[in-house]
């Protein structure tokens, strides 16, 4: 076991990959799902093992192959990667977990084995660039990810998934292929690919116009796949139409991946060695974070498709994790991996929730929902549980995110309270397309479109609805682990300033 | 019992009690309203034994959760609250009775919801009641307009819907625009937000800025009404009238001047304010409310509205006498919060019961009704003078602790608003009960009726006599209330 032990980061990546093609072969009913889920979760434990090893200050590096960096492939697992592997894992297990009805429903019975396989590709692909230390690599892995996640995301039987999947895949191969070409030039300058390498060799090339040109690229190429506004077009279809258990799983945590790659990115190798880079990263995206918290907000206010609606506010919600991150500080950047995490959690539950109401409900219309919570009161109480944390009420983990972004801001002097003036604004639109989830649910009446005969969701899935539920107010309330995984990870991000 | 286990009852009670509720409202109506009743019995228990430690000098707590670094859940029982506690607690076992002889007497739909929200309105009363620090104060504060939402919406029409949404608009925008900001600025500057008494703030804000957070203070606990936040207390009159007595006169209301309170008390220091000329602006804020409101209400047909807008002048009332920031005067302001409650309570009590025996709802219906309800008018009669503030009614009491302060200070212009208001609440309220007792009668014949149900009449006559007895006996009260103050060396 010892062993084992030092293999884990390259585990995180193995459980999942290997057993992808081996799913595919899974033809009796229902088998496929089981070994899609026991990998997930036996990637969750690795995660957990990772988290676990971290905080004792364990470091994990592992060199591929036994090939010493730079020559070789290196794997490493710090506090910022296990905060989001942990997300990551733990979100495709409650997905996979809760949504095997769901995904009976909307994915024929012999198409399983494929579809399953492809979620285990995502994430393999997820967690790849989650431990890679290596530009290249990280790009390898994101493309795993990106083309196994057009599959699921296409992989039920609504039609309407594939002009979504279309555009998801224009815009994230445009994404993917402007970070290529960033690391290329990068690559061209400084001859490697190891992120800790380049950090150290591109101080002596860091005037020349290659080196801006890459940083440019790899920079939006990142917001692209990260649907930073305005390059978040993909985002709400791709959200909409996909079978509600992928949205459970790609809401809690794909785009979460992106900003780790593009924070790691800035803050490691370019925030030190380009002259005034960090000015120009916060002067690039706080504006644009800014808009996506009150657009993105203002459009989920108007939205009548509950999946849609929730997308908007991931749009909005991926602006405050942005909004901490340009503030450049200590309070900042531990604020924004802070919401990384507490957003996951409360999105995760509320798409874990909307599952359980597409198991009655298909049209997710919010005119058509009345009477929801009459029948099916422990599903929508949930939702009104999440949806508190979404806008960040107290005693719940989205007000821990609030708190301390709030409170950096305010470190900012006189433009801190104009950053103030839009949190606040962005909270209450939450607010009010919070309330409209829950009037619909709650108080509205029954109409000739609500279906006959609707029950409570499945006992197994309502079980996770609550757990995600819980989670929200158990980490509202004991907040200790993710405030000292972000607060190390901001630190040692920001230890790479001079 | 352990005073720190009784003020975890005194929040578990009733959520249990709401979740015993919802289980018997499927099985049968009369053990569901037995479960309210016991429920509510229990809480006076557990809070009312709290009542001698406290009277003693006892300020018992109790922390549950670090949720970060300096910010904790926490509970700690001082004058103020538990005051507020037991004044709460004790109405609403008076309220249930009445609810139940409103409630069946009106024949309302989605009883279960009703009752199972009032249970779970007052735990997070209880919450802030019993805060120990701002974040406590605000977890509980934000609970309790959540939890009030479905009562107010209770009809459940388009028209109560809209009012109900401009009641939960406004709170929540104040409370999060305005009171979070505030608490966040407050645990900024100073690193903790507990109460203490002789205030936390002295040293770390000067100048304008005092006055500044004082105003999102005030402005953010928009339940105390102050001008132009007082909106959503008319717009909340689409409730039940049993949640307007309780919530909308005791409850929700005294929960936003009890929050303004208690941070002039304990988090700026009534010297430290007083010291401030940045401040004064709130006790004109809270003058100018006075008035306005009184000169609203001299226009309204409705007497729920008319109601409504004499508890929003009421209301500043108490931050008025708070404003003055003379020891007398905070006194004033506690004492005001109990005596407000037995009669505004009283008077919706009645109106609720005018409403159940003859569905009317406006002044000019009024002419000749006490002939016909004799005990509910002479009740209303008696919540009228006590408004006014006429002896013998527990108006009288209040009101005289605020002038006394307001002599302390030397402060003329609040002695002037008093008087023009008490000369304002007795130009709305005296035609009513003379319009009553003297009129004649225009009902016609076949809309004959008597007086309400048994339960409706048994609870308005203890309020009223409640507000009577105030006035003879206020000894106690005003002994633990002084304790407020008396911590200056």
């Amino acid at each position: 076991m010892i062993a084992l032990e030092n293999h884990l980061p390259v585990l995180q990546v193995v459980v999942p990959m290997l057993m992808a093609p081996l799913v595919v072969l899974l033809r009796p009913r229902g088998l496929a799902w089981a070994a899609a889920a026991a990998s997930s979760l036996m990637s969750l434990v690795i995660a957990i093992q990772l988290v676990a090893g971290v905080l004792s200050g364990t470091d994990y590096s592992y060199a591929l192959g036994g090939w010493e960096a730079p020559y070789g492939i290196e794997l490493q697992v710090d506090d910022f990667s296990a905060l989001v592997l942990l997300l990551v894992t733990a979100a495709s297990s409650i997905a996979l977990l809760a949504g095997k009805a769901s995904l009976d429903q909307a994915i024929e019975q012999h198409r399983q084995p494929l579809f399953f396989s492809a979620w285990l590709l995502v994430l393999a692909g997820l967690a790849g660039i989650l431990v890679s230390a290596d530009a290249f690599n990280i790009f390898v892995f994101m493309e795993i990810s990106s083309l196994a996640s057009y599959v699921i995301v296409a992989g039920g039987t609504d039609r309407r998934a594939l002009p979504a999947v279309f555009k998801y895949l224009i815009m994230g191969t445009i994404g993917a292929t402007f970070y290529l070409i960033g690391i290329g030039l990068v690559y061209m300058m400084t001859g490697t690919l190891n992120l800790a390498d380049m950090e150290l060799r591109i101080h002596e090339v860091a005037d020349q116009r290659p080196i801006l040109v890459a940083a440019g690229f790899i920079t939006v190429g990142l917001a692209l796949k990260a649907a930073v506004f305005p390059l978040h077009v993909w985002l709400p279809n791709a959200y909409t139409y996909a079978p509600h258990a992928v949205s459970v799983f790609l809401a809690a945590c794909a785009t979460k991946v992106s900003l780790y790659v593009l924070l790691r990115f800035d803050f490691v190798v370019f925030q030190q060695n380009l002259l005034g880079h960090e000015l120009q990263f916060a002067a690039f995206l706080m504006p644009l974070a800014v808009l996506a918290i009150l657009v993105g907000s203002a459009v989920a206010i108007y939205e009548y498709n509950l999946k849609r609606l929730l997308a908007y506010s991931s749009v909005a919600q991926i602006g405050y994790i942005l909004l901490g991150a340009s503030l450049v500080s200590i309070g900042g950047l531990t604020a924004s991996l802070l919401h990384m995490f507490n957003h996951a959690l409360a999105k995760g539950a509320l798409f874990l929730a909307v599952m359980g109401l597409a198991m009655r409900f298909a049209q997710l219309d919010l005119r058509n929902l009345g009477g929801a919570a009459r029948h099916m009161p422990w599903t929508a109480a949930a939702m009104a549980v999440a949806g508190l944390s979404l806008i960040g009420i107290p005693g719940t983990a989205g007000f821990i995110s609030k708190w301390y972004l709030v409170d950096a801001a305010l470190d900012k002097g006189i433009p801190g309270l104009a950053l103030v003036a839009v949190i606040v604004a962005g909270s209450l639109m939450a607010v009010v397309y919070i309330w409209r989830i829950v009037e619909a649910l709650w108080f509205a009446e029954e109409t000739e479109n609500t279906p006959q005969g609707v029950r409570e969701a499945p006992a197994a899935m309502l079980a996770l609805i609550w757990l995600a539920a819980l989670a929200n107010i158990y980490f509202g309330l004991v907040t200790e682990l993710p405030r000292e995984l972000a607060t190390v990870s901001a630190e040692s991000l920001l230890g790479h300033l001079p | 019992m352990n005073p720190q286990l009784l003020i975890l009852a005194a929040l578990g009670v009733p959520l249990t009690g709401a979740l015993l509720i919802g289980l018997a409202g499927r099985l049968n109506d009369n053990l569901r309203e037995a479960i309210t009743l016991v429920t509510a019995g229990l809480l006076i228990a557990c809070v009312w034994s709290l009542l001698p430690l406290v009277y003693g000098g006892g300020r018992p707590g109790v922390e549950l959760f670090e949720v970060l670094p300096g910010i904790t859940v926490a509970f700690k029982v001082e004058p103020l609250g538990m005051m507020f506690a037991a004044l709460a607690s004790g109405l609403w076992l008076v309220n249930s009775i009445y609810s139940i002889g409103y409630m069946r007497g009106n024949r309302e739909q989605k009883q279960t919801r009703f009752y199972v929200m009032f249970a779970v309105s007052l735990a997070a009363t209880m919450g802030i009641a019993f805060a120990g620090n701002l974040f406590t104060l605000f977890l509980f504060y934000e609970a309790l307009t959540l939890s009030t939402y479905p009562l107010v919406s209770h009809k459940g029409d388009q028209k109560t819907v809209r009012s109900a949404r401009v009641y939960l608009g406004i709170l929540i925008s104040a409370s999060i625009g305005l009171l979070l900001p505030a608490i966040i600025w407050t645990y900024s500057v100073t690193g903790t937000g507990d109460f203490t008494a002789g205030g936390i703030l002295r040293g770390h804000v000067e100048g304008p800025a005092v006055g500044l957070l004082l105003g999102l203070f005030v402005f953010g606990a928009a339940k105390a009404a102050v001008m132009p936040v007082h909106r959503w207390l008319p717009a909340a009159m689409v409730a039940p009238t049993p949640v307007s007595a309780l919530l909308h006169a005791v409850a929700v209301v005294k929960a936003g001047v009890f929050t303004i309170t208690k941070v002039i008390v304990y988090v700026f220091g009534v010297d430290f304010l007083f010291a401030e000329p940045s401040s004064s602006w709130l006790f004109y804020a809270a003058a100018f409310t006075i008035i306005a409101a009184s000169l609203v209400a001299l226009r309204q047909q409705n007497i729920k509205r008319l109601l409504a807008y004499s508890t929003v002048a009421q209301l500043s009332y108490v931050v008025m006498a708070a404003a003055i920031l003379k020891p007398l005067a905070e006194v004033g302001a506690a004492i005001h919060m109990l005596a407000h409650a037995f009669g505004k309570i009283t008077l919706f009590f009645a109106a609720g019961a005018i409403y159940t025996a003859s569905k009317k709802t406006e002044l000019g219906q009024l002419r000749g009704i006490g002939r016909r309800m004799p005990i509910t008018m002479t009740a209303f009669t008696i919540g009228a003078l006590s408004m006014i503030g006429v002896p013998p009614t527990a108006g009288f009491v209040s009101k005289w602790y605020i002038l006394a302060g307001a002599f302390q200070a030397d402060n003329y212009v609040a002695i002037a608003t008093i008087i023009i208001s008490t000369a304002l609440n007795a130009a709305y309220f005296l035609p009513i009960v003379y319009m009553a007792w003297f009129e004649k009668d225009n009902t016609p014949p076949d809309q004959a009726h008597g007086e309400a149900p048994f339960a409706t009449l048994l609870a308005l006559s203890i309020t009223a006599a409640l507000t009577i007895a105030f006035f003879i006996y206020s000894a106690p009260a005003y002994e633990l209330e002084a304790q407020l103050v008396r911590w200056a060396p």
